[in-house]
């Protein structure tokens, strides 16, 4: 969550509470709600970094709050950050060694690891349906999350396609 | 449960082969389905696996070499042409991936010609399909052509002219098929919607999206069912959807 706390500073000035509210609204309901603390350790981490500073600002018959902004190292640390590429998603490896393995074991099938696989992705998939239906229309951002998201999953669930259509015929 | 009504759908042992030029293409080989009422089932599986020519089975579009069929309890192995053209306007309605409209009828006659072709009164026809296309948001299209609407808009109307005599099941045959993303999602919502008003349907489709609308999905490979899967109230193991979701840092 580093770096997107930094974006989010790269605005202006915020508190931790103001980014949890911010971050939510960016990504829609679909996105795990950030938690809060988690917000704050992060800020405190960055502000060790030199990426940002934090300022106490009095509040009347409240604690202070803690009002960050983007320090200049902070900011390049952030234009590098759109400058690199990211890497791509991995296929699941862990999924893949079941599978290699399985028929030397004799513990378990090939066929059968394919379709417990399956049911747990159509599963997620429809959980992500239900969670696009929920999400405000207008909310494009949040809505491209979980089509990436369910994308990701067609791609497994193909994959899982593939693996089965070679498998079967071998057996 | 022996009081529990029939299913909607019963097949037995299907099997289909296509002899063609070449080696023959066994399509289905032994397949057995039952589906309740209120169910919606998609069958997935890759191109050429014979899930279409199963839906075709199952619509009496084609005839098995062997096996059985029953519809509401209903032996159909006896059914001649005609008697299917018959139910298929009753009791089962079908969407397919090019939509099939009659191109030279306006949206509003091919939506009403199956009521009136199973005897419903004019007037009755015309207050079901000013229902089904304003529900499918197609209010204003009545008098256009087909050919003037889009993919998805055709689709709807394909739609609507296969509920309009309510059937008790719904067959479509890659219904998103030849539509856009947005096509996609549109047939998806409407297809939940039908379903959760009580519709029974089974989808064939290769699409994942799609498919996960269903609350059981059946892997088809080669013609035979490989994994027969409920969705509704398994709850997803492992990190499911916060785990797909979630952003690392």
């Amino acid at each position: 969550m580093r770096l997107p706390l930094l974006a989010l500073l790269a605005r202006g000035p915020a508190h931790g509470y103001e980014l949890k509210q911010d971050l939510e609204q960016l990504l829609g309901s679909a996105y795990p709600q950030p938690n809060v603390g988690q917000i704050y350790v992060t800020l405190g981490r960055l502000e060790k970094q030199g990426l940002i500073e934090g300022e106490d600002v009095e509040q009347a018959s409240r604690p202070n709050k803690k009002v960050y902004h983007l320090t200049d190292t902070g900011r390049q640390a952030l234009r590098a950050w759109f400058e690199e590429p990211e890497d791509e998603p991995r296929v699941r490896d862990d999924f893949f060694m079941k599978l290699a393995l399985a028929p030397q074991t004799g513990l378990a099938e090939q066929i059968a690891l394919i379709n417990k696989q399956r049911r747990q992705y159509l599963n997620t998939m429809r959980d992500l349906s239900k969670l696009a239906a929920a999400e405000d229309r207008d909310n494009r951002i949040a809505h491209l999350l979980i089509e990436g998201a369910m994308l990701h999953l067609q791609a497994d669930l193909d994959w899982l396609e593939r693996c089965q259509e070679e498998l079967e015929e071998l057996e | 449960m022996s009081d529990s009504p029939a299913p909607v759908l019963r097949a037995e042992g299907l099997v289909k082969t296509h002899y063609g030029e070449g080696a023959p293409a066994h399509a289905v080989r032994g397949v057995d389905l039952s589906v309740r009422q209120g169910e919606f089932v998609a069958v997935t599986g890759p191109s050429g696996a014979g899930k279409s020519t199963l839906l075709h089975l199952l619509g009496g579009l084609q005839r098995p070499d062997s096996g059985s069929m029953r519809l509401d309890g209903e032996r159909t192995d006896a059914w001649s042409e005609a008697r299917w053209a018959v139910e298929r306007r009753k009791r089962i309605g079908i969407v397919f991936q090019f939509f099939n409209l009659v191109s030279n009828l306006s949206v509003a006659d091919n939506v009403e010609l199956p009521a009136l072709l199973a005897g419903v009164a004019p007037r009755q026809a015309r207050a079901g399909r000013e229902e089904l296309l304003g529900e499918l948001g197609l209010a204003g299209k009545e008098r256009s052509m087909p050919g003037e609407l889009s993919g998805g808009e055709q689709q709807r109307v394909a739609l609507a002219r296969a509920l309009v005599n309510h059937p008790p099941l719904l067959l479509a045959d890659e219904p998103a098929g030849s539509l856009d993303s947005k096509g996609t999602r549109e047939v998806m919502r409407l297809l939940s919607r039908f379903h959760q008003r009580g519709q029974t349907i089974v989808l064939v489709t290769h699409d994942a999206r799609l498919a996960s609308a269903a609350d059981r999905v059946i892997s088809f490979f080669d013609g035979r069912i490989a994994d027969d899967a409920e969705l509704a109230g398994t709850p997803s193991r492992g990190t499911g959807i916060s785990g797909v979701l979630e952003l690392r840092d």
